[in-house]
């Protein structure tokens, strides 16, 4: 089976074919106003330059940062209610507490604090109350919103309170989409009501979105199962990116490292995006990037997502060479490259002639760079480059590191302390749409948990078992299920080796 | 006197931070809940420990429990005044002002909040000058104030009050206990005291130097300068080491998160090690390999900071590779003397080791910044 990958950027929409490993086709194409359009071309274009028939594509997978954007700027959002139930506990920081204010508005930003929600090891704050539920669905209702979240406190302990509310509250606002924070993020209330809301005031343009896709594919005469890509790099089918676009938030920047990563067949690795003005640094572990431990703030609101954890410094192919090479960067002639660089023909001394001078790249005409110019500018790149591995790696031995982006050439062939080799992966330029392509899925579980009550091995099995499932009902085949995460981190204060337990699994689809 | 307006909250919460040595909770809520009621029209300030009548009642206040659930089961709010209420029911009198336990961490955001919300003077000064991770460290009960009666209460107000106990330690027992059963969080009001009793046992200007701290690292953030030079400078500490975290080791004993870190020096300090261990917060720093030498001890503090933005590091968030610069500060006088070291010095927490205080003196460059 064939599988289409696309990737939607600021500036390019990439597409590419993939059979097994084998990449049969792929084009760049601008992205356009409306997504839709730029995706069609791309993928047209890959689907020609591969040379296959429509029907042997079985499947199309999307990364898109088109949900970011909106939150960004602030467009295309629903009026948003939420309603927490955890009262008389949170009630000093109501919903959208620390939103800014521009988004508050743009998001209506109704809130309401009901009894309910349950303390850490299951038993109840306050028992549910329909009465209250049915009580706040009206004042949302009188607001004019158009979704709802229902929060409850340790919802990732016991959802009961959440789902009853949102059965309520789907009674009490017909047609209206209601959203549980606990299908959304973790523990951390706030961090996860904030992203449940985010999510639901996306929800119209998901609809749309999703729509305008697969419209766009019966188009092409493409009748095959659309997917989009997640944070962590695992798909999502577009019937449940409908429902949680903010899954999709991240999904740049990992498929562009899994994609490099699975280029060059390896699962652990540093992998440094050298673009026209920055590096961007990201590490792989187990063919997965390795998550951003504090929050995540998207459009200035505070989330619990888990990032990848990207590190970014002022070095790219237009950088700009001062103090006779003792200086490279964080200025650059960005897209102005191919007129200002000495390699093009300008006057600016750019990191692109200093790579071209010392051989490490063939482009355009000879720069005249004085040869000690080049030594030291070459040696400031180098260690430039040295200082981001050291800081992206997790342990002190020796790693792999990736190379891609059109930058790329800007660093040597000999590797640098603290790296075993540098990869350079053929079509690294479309590693993020072949990260798109990779056909994962996976499952998650995070809650705390005793060990003391129920015993650490079984603790884990259990969690486990329910990894497993969520993953096999997105999709996974059971043979294929592997863990990729078994996270335990103690609790201070809490008696009984309480512990928040988190686990992921991932597996392949059919 | 303090006026605490958005901006100088934000500096409080970042200076506490950082008096947090690695425990002591995170403050953001904390700043968002004070936030909250100056934006519906609060004023909070806060007052010197000498303007404090000599009769005044004063209590300290403060939150206790699991950070990890305080980020989930987020409060009411007034929890410490529901149990400051109770125990003026208990004993008659009628609290003028109050006082943080702990400057270090989240707490010190309470007496703003608790303050905001019952027109009660808050003071400028706390228990510790920093954060410890039991309540029997703090300067109150060092200096012999009784820890009873001291109360407790929930979310729903459910208050326990404890009307004698034989000492601090079956205090900090007795109250997380039942904090345990009122989910893991709870507001605190201890030990109620008078004016003179808190003037002589208190450590003074420890909101002002809090502040000071986080404006001057906002303040170089802003200009592009090195920010742990402007906390130094405040704090007349000394930048033990500048270096990435090589090793973490954590571990669960009897409820804290207890370990130790491993950093390896960079730039100038490239030849050098040092492995500090934490029990929620940093005890012990010692130039390595294999403990050659102490470099410095509790009750003086050690904070790890992030090398370019000069926010705190704290154990919860440490891991492999963090750039980080490790920094040594005076203690307050009063957790120096010999009866303090007995509570809050290495020996108190296991570690067989002399106390040599660093140099400087704490807080001493903050009176000229106001």
């Amino acid at each position: 089976m064939i599988r289409a990958g696309i990737d939607v950027g600021g500036t390019n929409t990439d597409a590419v074919l993939l059979d097994g490993r084998r990449l049969l086709g792929a084009a760049k194409r601008p992205t356009s106003e409306d997504v839709t359009e730029g995706i069609v071309a791309a993928l047209s274009a890959a689907i020609a330059d591969a040379g296959v028939a429509h029907a042997a594509i079985g499947r199309v997978m999307i990364g898109t940062t088109h949900f970011t954007n909106a939150v960004v700027q602030r467009r295309n959002l629903l009026r948003t209610g939420v309603i927490r139930l955890g009262a008389p506990a949170s009630q000093i920081l109501p919903p959208f507490v620390d939103w800014p204010d521009d988004l508050r508005i743009a998001v209506g930003g109704v809130g309401i604090i009901v009894p309910g929600g349950v303390e850490f090891d299951g038993r109840e704050i306050c028992a549910y109350d329909p009465g209250s539920i049915r009580d706040a669905a009206s004042i949302l209702k009188a607001a004019d919103v158009a979704a709802v979240v229902v929060s409850a406190i340790f919802s990732s302990v016991s959802d009961t309170h959440e789902r009853a509310a949102a059965v309520m509250v789907a009674e009490q606002m017909p047609g209206i989409p209601v959203v549980c924070s606990a299908d959304i993020g973790r523990i951390g209330l706030l961090e996860r009501e904030n992203a449940a809301a985010l999510n639901a005031a996306l929800i119209g343009l998901a609809d749309r979105t999703t729509s305008a896709f697969t419209a766009a594919l019966a188009r092409m005469n493409l009748h095959t199962e659309l997917y989009l890509t997640q944070n962590d790099g695992t798909l999502m089918s577009a019937a449940v990116a409908r429902r949680f676009p903010v899954r999709t938030f991240a999904s740049g920047p990992t498929n562009s490292m899994r994609g490099a990563a699975y280029l060059c067949d390896i699962k652990d690795a540093i992998v440094l995006d050298i673009g026209g003005t920055t590096t961007d640094a990201g590490a792989l572990i187990g063919g997965f990037p390795r998550e951003a431990g504090a929050s995540v703030i998207v459009g200035g609101v505070r989330t619990n997502f888990r990032m990848p954890d990207i590190l970014s410094i002022g070095l790219g192919g237009g950088s700009v060479v001062e103090r006779d090479g003792a200086v490279v960067g964080p200025f650059s002639v960005g897209n102005r490259l191919t007129e200002e660089a000495r390699v093009f023909g300008g006057s600016v001394l750019t990191a692109t002639d200093v790579a071209v001078t010392l051989g490490r790249g063939v482009l355009g005409q000879d720069p005249h760079v004085a040869e000690d110019v080049a030594g030291r500018a070459g040696a400031t790149i180098d260690t430039m480059i040295a200082e981001i591995i050291d800081r992206m790696k997790t342990t002190s031995v020796d790693v792999s590191v990736i190379l891609v982006g059109g930058g790329a050439l800007l660093v040597g062939e000999a590797a640098l302390p603290g790296m075993a080799s540098f990869l350079r992966p053929e079509h690294g330029n479309v590693a993020n749409a072949i990260g798109a392509a990779l056909g994962q899925v996976g499952g998650e579980v995070d809650r705390v948990v005793s060990f003391n009550q129920v015993g650490r091995q079984e603790s884990i099995a259990t969690a486990l078992h329910e990894a497993r499932r969520h993953a096999m009902d997105a999709g996974a085949t059971e043979e294929s299920l592997a863990t990729v995460e078994v996270d335990e981190v103690p609790l201070a204060y809490l008696p009984g080796d309480a512990v928040r337990l988190r686990v992921k699994v991932v597996g392949d689809l059919p | 006197m303090l006026i605490v307006d958005e901006r100088a909250a934000e500096a409080i919460a970042l200076g506490a931070g950082i008096l947090g040595t690695g425990g002591g909770g995170n403050p953001y809520l904390g700043f968002l809940m004070t936030r909250e009621l100056l934006r519906h029209g609060a004023k909070i300030a806060v007052t010197g420990v000498a303007d404090v009548p000599d009769d005044a009642v004063v209590c300290g206040i403060g939150a206790m429990g699991a950070p990890t659930v305080g980020i989930e089961k987020l409060p009411r709010g007034d929890e410490p005044l529901a149990a400051l209420r109770a125990l003026e029911h208990h004993t008659g009198c009628r609290v003028t002002h109050l006082i943080a336990g702990e400057i270090g961490g989240a707490n010190a955001m309470q007496p703003l909040i608790q303050s905001a919300l019952s027109g009660l003077a808050a003071i400028d000064g706390d228990g510790m000058g920093r954060a410890f991770p039991e309540l029997q460290h703090c300067s109150f009960s060092i200096g012999g104030v009784p820890c009873t009666p001291a109360a407790i209460a929930d979310c729903h107000h459910n208050t326990v009050v404890f009307p004698a106990l034989r000492d601090t330690e079956t205090l900090e027992r007795f109250a997380r206990a039942v904090t345990v059963q009122m989910g893991a969080r709870a507001g605190y009001a201890f030990p109620i005291m008078s004016g003179a009793e808190m003037k002589r046992t208190a450590v003074s200007g420890s909101y002002t130097l809090a502040h000071a701290i986080g404006r001057a690292v906002l303040t170089a953030r802003a200009a592009h300068t090195d920010p742990i030079a402007a906390i130094l400078a405040i704090t007349e500490g000394t930048v033990l080491l500048r270096g990435r975290i090589v090793d973490v080791e954590r571990r669960l004993v009897a409820g804290f998160a207890r370990g130790r870190l491993e950093i390896m020096g960079t730039g100038s300090d490239r030849l050098r090690e040092i492995e500090i261990a934490f029990q929620n917060e940093n005890l012990v720093a010692w130039e390595g390999p294999r403990r050659r030498r102490v470099l410095a001890t509790v009750p003086d503090l050690i904070t790890l900071v992030d090398e370019e933005t000069g926010d705190p590091v704290t154990t919860e968030i440490t891991r492999y590779g963090l750039r980080v610069a490790v920094l040594g500060m005076p203690a307050p006088q009063q957790l120096k003397t010999a009866e303090a070291l007995a509570v809050v010095g290495p020996r108190a927490f296991g570690y067989d080791v002399q106390f040599t205080p660093l140099p400087g003196r704490y807080g001493r460059a903050c009176p000229q910044l106001w």
